[in-house]
């Protein structure tokens, strides 16, 4: 019952593959794809672990079904750094102890990647409340915090590559 | 996320959903008529309620109808005097909507409590009002402007005022077959003021309480129209008569404003495990007064 | 010590893999032929198990296997999973089997398991199998079962008491009958869970050919484990390797051996297939273990000049259905007490209950949290009847630093008397206090009442035993490669133990940081381990790498001084290559040094040369390490709601020698906001018949990021005098005082109405009660 054949364009790449209809986006790129980057901390939309993007605007993979990403772009953390080299806001994670376990840390740039697409400048504020979607039990999120900062920071000084932060 | 359904029956475990038929339908007319013809079915708008609800399989659905392609469903604009919101318009959308911030600045506060960025760029309008969580934001936004839904079905499309529509707790008027296709908030007259109070317990949460306030207040200080909204403490939205009634026709003043906050004490609260009875009625004053206040200051009176 | 590492703020060599989505947790773990695996739980808190009927499941396409406790290997099937910490006073030593016999004892116990193809056939088949309960009475309040005469959380038990016990010291009841004053307190703390953002999570894998059952685990423990599993599944240890790869999180729940652990082996085993199981969040809420959930009444007795007298009193634990880790927590709690001050006597009365509710083990704090709650709610009671500041009383009675070491007069829970190694109180609360802007605060306070603003500033000391034995041991290899090689039975769920290690490691061998490869939570790589719990690894890991570390470049020095053709002390070590201080300075590099010390096959090795460059070191501490420290927390209340922000938190903190500051500070930065939660959000609530109520994140809150704010911390260096690195542990201690400290600061920005509270979490709506009954809304509706 319910297969379906989906067409997902992930990290740039074009994937087509039938899936059960109620195989949820999360497990189709953990799973199917083996884009294991992508976490579940929660599976009821409150953790954002699973959090990545769907035609450049966050979303809950866990609260999306992979047919319903029939035709869009994905973006996973795995594609933040496809050729190796870490974004702005993946180095500033590691200059400002963004993480410990790195569990929610996928979910964490996701968010912050585009808040800072869409706020060049936020504020301490802006940068809370962006993550309030996103749950870390380790830090404390002062890391978090301060590499967002630090990289909208050095975003700004630089030229934004494309695809960036 | 569905915080009220609680653990039951004998299914301890599921976190993934039960299997069920997907369909995607182009055009309006082919999802009113699939929500006609199928057998328990139900309608993915955004997903951020439904989907939990079925990863834990508190619903099982053998179809499921995704409104996430009816182009028809999205955006706004005015139409006799009201503001239309297509039902499938994302309620990120509408937070940075110029339209709504002009014409009904109280929705565009009130999207803000609504959740984090993450599920507003998912969540839509009609799927907040049809879900009908007492404690939503949006169904309160609703009441307090008098909406009206559209709802459609292959027997056509049927007005619902919004007092008619919450019909208890998590229930709608509406009937198996319809779905919502769009809302109209009547616009208040340019100058009205407007205030929005929530109390939640971490940011995006689900309010324990609210207030949505709106003012009309004349060059003479004098309310010509005003309406209070509560939520959070009953099976639905509630609009505050009694507040409302003291308040139209007479100068607007602190004492008018602590005295229609205090109407608020009268309503029959419900309790849960997030908060009792008597807490929500002492935040149902207190959060009022405070969207009076509001409202009362950006309509030009510092009461 | 050199530093070129040590001490340094070094930045994670764990972080790049993490950050591009290459971490290895077990769900990203694939095997050819994998199965996935759903546990059917219990929905009643208590009942007799009647039966189960599982030929619907069966028959479903992709269904492999149902199986209840019948169809476990010997011996798990009916033994009981091993008790942890065994303890005299421990009257009913009772753990459950790894799927329940007979009868269940609470909501989420696992009674069958169901392995298919993929874990979404699992729970159609889960859904689909009948288990027939006949339910009993449920025991959810451990006030009303610690009685006799009630249902029993066990119906084959007479008593719910599984353990009284009395920590006692000098003569309590002379110092209540002399003292000046005598206040009392009854407190409660909630139950909360560990919550790490990875559930738990196990995979099986039996490799026929060579015999061997691999299980991936997310545990803290993977030694323990093996060790518990070996025992269970009736193999011996070395056919069993344990890999916890990373892992999300840990904060002590998953420092437990559970029924998942054994039962996916046995399946796997059974099945000849690869077997996965991840928890999902909702049975993390209902079998992951928790804590707190404690009752204390308490007195303080004081002198006229607020000088402690002595304490004494009576702590309820609520333990759950049982006791899988002894009684750790109560006894931990009642040991913590005293903490940094001066009590000349002291008794404490526990009882641990026994409840239908899942099992309670150490959550980050393990009892201290409570312990510390209960101490500095009655100092501050204390201040403010005597008219006193609240750090005036504290400095009063801190133990001073020539007092140390300072026995306490109690055995601790090592099994050794409570004897503080080093520390300076008094140093460590001022320094928090200048830090916090602790002088001028009345002043703020005054002028934000003006503005009609409530804010108020609580303060809490602690002192924490850390670093736990028995041991932890440390291999540092060096490879043909050059590269050095360190394996430990240390685990990582977060704490930076690849990085702190290879700092230790680095600075004793000479080498860099990049050339350390390092091994954790592998019980093939190192054969003896116990884990992470009790921020116990930088006092025994730590002390490990830098015994063995020093020992390997002994042995450097020795074959670089003779291969080179000059004296030991002409040999430099640094960044891996060994450098003769003299002539032209030749020098060898450490692969060119480990391959000599290979030596030539058939030729004698010259006298006195070992084989490899290698060295184990186990280093086995002999008492606990005491670190402490003061925190300051400032709130603002909305005392219209009830609402709490913390403005503004500063710690001060003695975890002796710092190995990494960065790393250390994080520790104690994620350890207050787990304090934040215990202090205002985070209840696992029950109903009257233990159906636990709070079961996702939506109900169940932590601390999100507009909930924590940025501390800012002091260390406050006390060099350990028993482990050669002067360290103690850092993880929990930014857990321990927070709630202490919050719930005074909300006291303090409510004073105007002279309210007090004495419960943990400290709910809005509990706070907007109690200024209700205290007729503050008399006044402030009418403001
Ligand atoms: C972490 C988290 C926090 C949240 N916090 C809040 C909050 O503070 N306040 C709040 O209000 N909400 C909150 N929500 C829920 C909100 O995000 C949802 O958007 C909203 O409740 C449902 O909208 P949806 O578009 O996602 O609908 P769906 O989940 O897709 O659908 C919800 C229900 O409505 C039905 N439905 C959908 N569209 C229609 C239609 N056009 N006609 C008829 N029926 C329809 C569906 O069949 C379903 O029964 C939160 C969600 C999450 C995950
Ligand atoms: S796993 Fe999707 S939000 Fe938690
Ligand atoms: S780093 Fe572990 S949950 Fe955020």
């Amino acid at each position: 019952m319910g297969k379906q054949a989906t067409r997902v364009m992930v990290n740039g790449k074009s994937y087509a593959r039938v899936v059960d209809a109620r195989l949820t986006l999360a497990d189709f790129l953990r799973h199917e794809l083996n884009l294991t980057g992508t976490h579940l901390g929660c599976e009821h939309g409150v953790c954002g672990a699973c959090t990545v993007l769907v035609d450049g605007r966050t979303a809950r993979s866990c609260l999306m079904f992979a047919v319903q990403a029939n035709g869009c772009a994905v973006t996973t953390v795995e594609g933040l750094a496809p050729d190796g080299q870490l974004s702005v806001l993946q180095q500033a994670f590691i200059d400002n102890h963004g993480l410990q376990c790195g569990f929610c840390t996928p979910g964490m740039l996701m968010t912050l990647t585009e808040l800072l697409g869409d706020t060049p400048e936020p504020s301490e504020q802006d940068v809370r409340e962006a993550l309030t979607g996103n749950l870390c039990r380790c830090t404390g999120y002062a890391g978090i915090v301060a590499a967002a900062l630090d990289a909208a920071q050095r975003l700004r000084g630089t030229v934004a590559k494309p695809g960036s932060p | 996320m569905d915080r009220r359904v609680e653990p039951g029956g004998d299914d301890v475990g599921p976190m993934k959903p039960a299997p069920f038929e997907y369909h995607a339908p182009r055009q309006l007319k082919d999802a009113a008529e699939l929500l006609a013809r199928l057998p328990n079915a139900k309608l993915l708008a955004g997903g951020q309620s439904l989907v939990p609800m079925m990863n834990f399989r508190y619903v099982i659905v053998d179809h499921l109808i995704d409104l996430g392609g009816l182009d028809e469903l999205r955006g706004t604009a005015v139409v006799d005097g009201a503001l239309r919101i297509g039902a499938m318009t994302r309620q990120r959308d509408l937070e940075f909507s110029p339209e709504v911030a002009r014409q009904c600045p109280l929705l565009a506060e009130a999207l803000r409590h609504v959740g984090h960025r993450q599920t507003r760029n998912r969540g839509t309008m009609g799927g907040s009002l049809a879900h009908a969580d007492p404690a939503a934001e949006l169904p309160a936004v609703c009441a307090a402007y008098d909406a009206t839904v559209h709802a459609l079905s292959v027997r056509g499309i049927r007005q619902i005022a919004f007092r008619e529509f919450c019909t208890g707790f998590m229930a709608t008027a509406l009937a198996p077959d319809e779905m919502i296709a769009a809302v109209d908030l009547p616009i208040w007259r340019l100058g009205h003021g407007h205030g929005f109070h929530e109390f939640a317990r971490r940011q995006g949460d689900f309010a324990i309480a609210g207030a949505a306030a709106l003012l009309d207040v004349g060059a003479d200080n004098v309310v010509r129209r005003a309406a209070l909204t509560l939520f959070g403490v009953a099976a639905s939205p509630l609009r505050v008569e009694a507040a409302e009634a003291q308040l139209a026709g007479k100068p607007l003043d602190a004492a008018a404003i602590r005295a229609a906050a205090a109407a608020a004490w009268l309503i029959a609260p419900i309790s849960d495990i997030h908060a009792g009875g008597e807490y929500r009625r002492h935040l149902a004053q207190v959060l009022s007064a405070r969207a009076l206040n509001d409202a009362a200051r950006r309509a030009g009176v510092e009461a | 010590m050199g530093a070129k590492h040590f001490g340094a703020r070094v930045t994670r060599l764990e972080d790049p893999a993490l950050l591009a989505g290459r971490g290895r947790f077990v769900d990203d773990v694939k095997l050819p032929g994998l199965l996935h695996a759903c546990f059917v739980r219990s929905p009643h808190a208590h009942a007799k198990l009647r039966g189960c009927d599982a030929r619907a499941a069966l028959i479903m396409p992709g269904v492999h296997a149902v199986m209840t406790a019948d169809d476990l290997p010997e011996p798990m099937r009916d033994t009981p999973l091993p008790l942890l910490l065994p303890n005299p006073a421990l009257n009913v030593p009772r753990t459950q089997t790894a799927l329940a016999r007979g009868e269940v004892c609470y909501v989420g116990q696992a009674v069958a398991v169901v392995v298919a193809d993929t874990r979404y056939i699992a729970e159609d088949a889960a859904a689909a199998l009948v288990v027939h309960y006949e339910v009993l009475p449920a025991v959810a309040d451990c006030r009303a079962a610690a009685e006799d005469g009630g249902p029993g959380a066990h119906s084959d038990l007479t008593t719910n008491v599984a353990s009284t016990f009395s920590l006692a010291y000098g003569d309590t009841d002379a110092a209540f009958a002399d003292a000046a004053h005598v206040f009392r307190e009854e407190l409660w703390q909630h139950r909360g869970g560990g919550m790490a953002i990875e559930t738990r999570a196990v995979l099986a894998h039996h490799e026929p050919v060579s015999d061997l059952l691999t299980v991936w685990s997310g545990t803290q423990t993977p030694h323990i484990g093996r060790r518990m599993l070996a025992d269970l599944i009736g193999r011996d240890l070395q056919s069993i390797r344990v890999i916890a790869p990373d892992v999300g999180g840990g904060f002590g729940p998953k420092a437990i051996f559970y029924p998942e652990e054994a039962v996916i082996p046995a399946a796997a085993l059974k099945l000849g297939r690869p077997v996965k199981w991840i928890e999902d969040r909702r049975e993390h809420f209902l079998c992951a273990t928790q804590e707190r959930d404690q009752y204390w009444d308490v007195a303080i007795a004081v002198d006229g000049e607020a000088k402690i007298l002595g304490v004494r009193g009576r702590m309820l634990h609520d333990t759950g259905a049982y006791v899988p880790w002894g009684i750790v927590m109560p006894y931990i709690a009642a040991s913590t007490v005293p903490g940094p001050y001066v009590v000349p006597s002291y008794r404490l009365e526990t009882v641990v209950v026994l409840t239908n509710k899942v099992p309670t083990t150490p959550v980050r704090g393990a009892g201290r949290p409570q312990a510390v709650f209960a101490m500095e709610r009655l100092i501050d009671r204390v201040a403010r009847e005597l008219k006193i500041d609240r750090t005036e009383v504290r400095r009063r009675n801190l133990i001073q630093p020539e007092q140390m070491p300072y026995e306490v007069g109690l055995m601790f829970r090592d099994g050794k008397p409570l004897v503080y190694d080093s520390g300076d109180y008094p140093r460590g609360q001022d320094k928090a206090l200048a830090l916090a802007g602790y002088d001028d605060f009345r002043e703020r306070q005054e002028a934000a009442l003006e503005q009609g603003r409530f804010i108020g500033i609580g303060l809490a000391n602690y002192v924490e035993g850390t670093g736990l034995g028995p041991f932890e041991g440390v291999t540092v290899r060096v490879l043909p490669s050059g590269k050095v090689a360190v394996a430990t039975g240390a685990t990582s769920q977060g704490q930076g133990t690849r990085t702190t290690l290879s700092q230790i490691v680095a600075e004793e061998v000479g080498c860099r940081l990049d050339d350390v490869v390092m091994t954790v939570g592998d019980t093939a790589a190192i054969s003896q381990g116990i884990g992470a719990f009790a921020s116990r690894q930088a006092v025994n890991a730590g002390s490990s790498a830098h015994v063995a570390g020093q020992a390997v470049r002994q042995q450097l020095i020795a074959l670089a001084a003779r291969a080179l053709g000059v004296q030991e002390t002409d040999i430099d070590l640094e960044d891996g290559v060994a450098t003769a201080q003299r002539g032209n300075k030749p020098s060898i590099a450490f692969g060119d040094l480990a391959r000599l010390a290979q030596g030539i096959p058939g030729v004698s090795l010259p006298a006195g040369q070992s084989a490899g460059i290698e060295h184990t070191a186990y280093y086995t501490p002999t008492q606990a390490a005491y670190c402490s420290g003061t925190h300051v927390a400032e709130v603002q209340v909305d005392a219209m709601t009830g609402g709490v922000k913390v403005l503004r938190y500063t710690v001060a903190h003695d975890s002796g020698r710092v190995i990494n500051p960065l790393i250390v500070d994080g520790q104690v930065q994620g350890g207050v906001a787990h304090g934040i939660g215990n202090a205002l959000l985070e209840w696992m609530q029950y109903d009257a018949n233990a159906q636990p109520l709070t079961t996702s994140f939506a109900d169940y809150m932590l601390p999100m990021a507009t909930d924590v704010p940025t501390c800012a911390i002091a260390h406050v260096e006390t060099v350990n005098p028993l482990n050669p690195l002067g360290v103690k542990g850092a993880g929990e201690g930014g857990t321990i005082p927070a709630p202490a400290a919050i719930v005074a600061a909300v006291e303090d920005a409510l004073s105007p109405f002279g309210v007090r509270f004495a419960e943990m979490p400290l709910t809005p709506e509990r706070i907007v009660a109690t200024l209700r009954a205290a007729g503050a809304y008399d006044r402030l509706f009418a403001g």
